[in-house]
């Protein structure tokens, strides 16, 4: 009996609270009189991940490779093309009306550039407030209060929430993404590059910001970044995209001394050294990303895969988990 | 900690004193600013007041026939007492015209009559142009096609034949006519709308209700179309314009307000063969159009500065 709480006490702390299934997500590009499709642009491509509930979880890859898409397909913002969500087991994909808007109290997003996330012509106190005014929680003093109450939490004043965005600096406006997301008291953010559009000095402050909140209010965090310095910073575990697909994810300790994909290696070498004389041998890669409109035929980073072998060209290599915890596509790693 | 809440209560109070400045406080400074557009709004001030007191300000009324109530002649040139007309003859700014009123008072009534052609028509048309662009520019798809191709189809041609082919069915007068340059002028409005709501759509902050569980609704009334309405604002304003043109050029076709309605259109057409034998009855009328025109003109082009979202961050 003693045992079986433990066990389901240690599983619940570990509980998968986000399960991502074969995501898929392709955009028609339409062309000539009838708008028939003549191609589609695969930007997500059978993705699968978990995310256990209270850890933050990076996703990174370079520029066009989906992470984006990954993170507004999981809240709905687009809709996929196939593939699952389960947020604490429940199918986000089958939900409808007002069973979709109680499950979006749980989830949020803060987003890129803080510039473009707040409406100009509303103050942002308000902005704040929208997410309880539209949940009809509490009555209007008491949605102040609490609107006060994150604004507080990140940093701000009450004196803030009657401004309008336009008298804010960029890691303000920020901060208050971050209130907006934060006041209807969700479990899981999506935060798609929230500090990549702020200067450096700002960004370690919206970083700290980000992980008081996360131990205050136990929330998870699927961080989207390209700068692997910040995801080494902030994430418990890191997956590495390409073109639209997963190609690595494992423990960030793991991921940044052990990598086992070449992709993730020649990211890990491009990552600056503040020592001007010191030098690490990098690994370049040869030629662009390829167009997600039509991908390369087997694995997708073949072309450029200092590593490839013909095998590679030919099919496509699995997902697997090479070591424990740790997970790669690529036929060459083990 | 005390000190720092004691601190917090008084960055409080201080900050409700403190000045907050909107976008649209910000719009009118620079509105205020420009000296073409203030010209415009001036003008545009005088005739309203010209218009809701016509009833008062006019010297007589506008349909009376003065034949035997005064010694004047058809036509007659204008007799203002300051300018030397002997004191004996009664006075009419703007002279008499070809049926014996008085010229100013038909003007000053013609100022309501084109104020409320110009409000009436574009307030029509804006209203039915923002629900069929935003409609279209919101949801895409069919909706989006089906819209704009009908109104492809009124733009195609030109504005005024159309009013006129539609006044013709309806039969003339002036009701009619304002219906016909409203149904005209819609397209213009759908097209403006449709644009501003297809690039407002794609700003995250739209995301961000639907993230924090907005409807469409929601999203489409609270979000989108405050911020698609800007050009709307400078749209409208240069239609209103182009309203009370084509108003007076039905109008003057015989097409719009019939006689004996003091209208500006209608006193160009009346007296159009009399050019050269009485010039103030056509000049007095094309230049009150003329005047109002530009007035609509200025004040839009100024709004048109003042609302440009290039100079939002720049000067205040």
């Amino acid at each position: 009996m003693e045992t079986k709480t433990l066990k389901a006490k240690s599983s619940s702390s570990k509980m998968d609270l986000v399960r991502v299934k074969h995501l898929t997500k392709y955009f028609p590009v339409r062309s000539g009189l009838f708008q028939r499709v003549v191609a589609n642009v695969q930007a997500v491509d059978d993705i699968s991940f978990n995310i256990k509930e209270g850890e933050t979880l990076s996703l990174v890859g370079e520029s066009g490779c989906g992470k984006t898409t990954v993170g507004r397909t999981m809240l709905r913002l687009i809709e996929p093309t196939s593939g699952s969500v389960f947020f604490d087991n429940q199918d986000i994909f089958s939900l409808h009306g007002a069973e979709l808007k109680a499950m979006r109290r749980h989830m949020q997003i803060i987003f890129q550039d803080p510039y473009a996330s707040l409406d100009p012509r509303v103050p942002i106190g308000d902005s704040v407030m929208e997410g309880l005014t539209l949940h009809k929680i509490g009555v209007p003093q008491e949605r102040f209060d609490m609107m006060v109450d994150v604004l507080h939490k990140v940093g701000l004043e009450t004196y803030h929430a009657r401004r309008y965005p336009h008298e804010f600096s960029g890691g303000q406006r920020q901060r208050i993404g971050i209130a907006r997301a934060l006041a209807l008291q969700p479990r899981f953010i999506i935060c798609d590059e929230p500090v990549s559009a702020l200067d450096v000095s700002i960004q370690s402050q919206v970083l700290n910001i980000l992980k008081d909140l996360q131990q205050e209010f136990g929330l998870t965090y699927l961080f989207i970044a390209h700068n692997l310095s910040v995801v080494e910073h902030i994430s418990d575990r890191v997956a590495v995209m390409y073109l639209g697909k997963m190609v690595e994810l494992a423990n960030r300790e793991t991921l940044f001394s052990d990598p086992l994909h070449p992709y993730t290696k020649a990211l890990l070498t491009a990552i600056p050294i503040a020592d001007p004389h010191l030098r690490r041998e990098r690994t370049i890669l040869k030629g662009d990303v390829p167009s997600p409109i039509n991908p390369p035929s087997g694995c997708r980073f073949h072309p450029r895969c200092p590593i490839a072998v013909e095998q590679c060209s030919q099919q496509e290599p699995e997902f697997r988990e090479l070591k424990p915890n740790h997970w790669a596509a690529c036929w060459r790693a083990e | 900690m005390t000190d720092k809440t004691a601190n917090l209560a008084n960055l409080d109070k201080e900050g409700l004193s403190l000045k907050s400045v909107s976008l649209w406080q910000i719009t009118w400074r620079r509105l205020f600013k420009r000296k073409s557009a203030l010209l415009g709004l001036g003008i545009l001030i005088v005739l309203v007041f010209i218009a809701l007191t016509a009833q008062w300000i006019s010297p007589y009324d506008p349909y009376q026939v003065l034949i035997g109530i005064e010694d004047v002649d058809m036509r007659q040139a204008p007799c203002i007492h300051l300018l030397g007309c002997p004191k004996d003859q009664p006075q009419h700014i703007m002279g008499i015209d070809g049926n014996v009123r008085d010229q100013f008072s038909r003007l000053l009534y013609g100022t309501r009559l084109s104020l409320m052609v110009g409000l009436t028509t574009v307030s029509f048309a804006i209203i039915i142009g923002t629900i069929l662009g935003a409609l279209s520019g919101y949801f895409g798809g069919w909706v989006d096609n089906t819209i704009m191709r009908v109104m492809d189809v009124l733009l195609a041609f030109p504005s005024l034949l159309l009013a006129i082919a539609i006044v013709t069915v309806l039969g003339p007068g002036l009701i009619n006519a304002l219906l016909a340059i409203g149904i005209v002028s819609i397209p213009a409005y759908a097209r403006v709308v449709r644009s501003s709501v297809l690039s407002v759509r794609e700003m995250d902050y739209v995301s961000a209700t639907r993230a924090l569980g907005g409807n469409n609704f929601d999203i489409l009334f609270k979000r989108i179309m405050p911020n698609a309405l800007t050009p709307l604002i400078v749209q409208g304003t240069l239609g209103i314009a182009t309203a009370i043109l084509d108003a007076a050029a039905l109008s003057f076709l015989g097409l719009g307000a019939q006689p004996p309605t003091p209208e500006w259109g209608q006193m160009l057409s009346a007296e159009r063969n009399q050019v050269f034998t009485a010039p103030h009855l056509v000049f007095y009328p094309g230049f009150a159009i003329m005047t109002t025109v530009l007035a609509f003109n200025l004040l839009g082009d100024g709004l048109r500065d003042a609302l440009d979202p290039r100079l939002a961050h720049t000067s205040k």
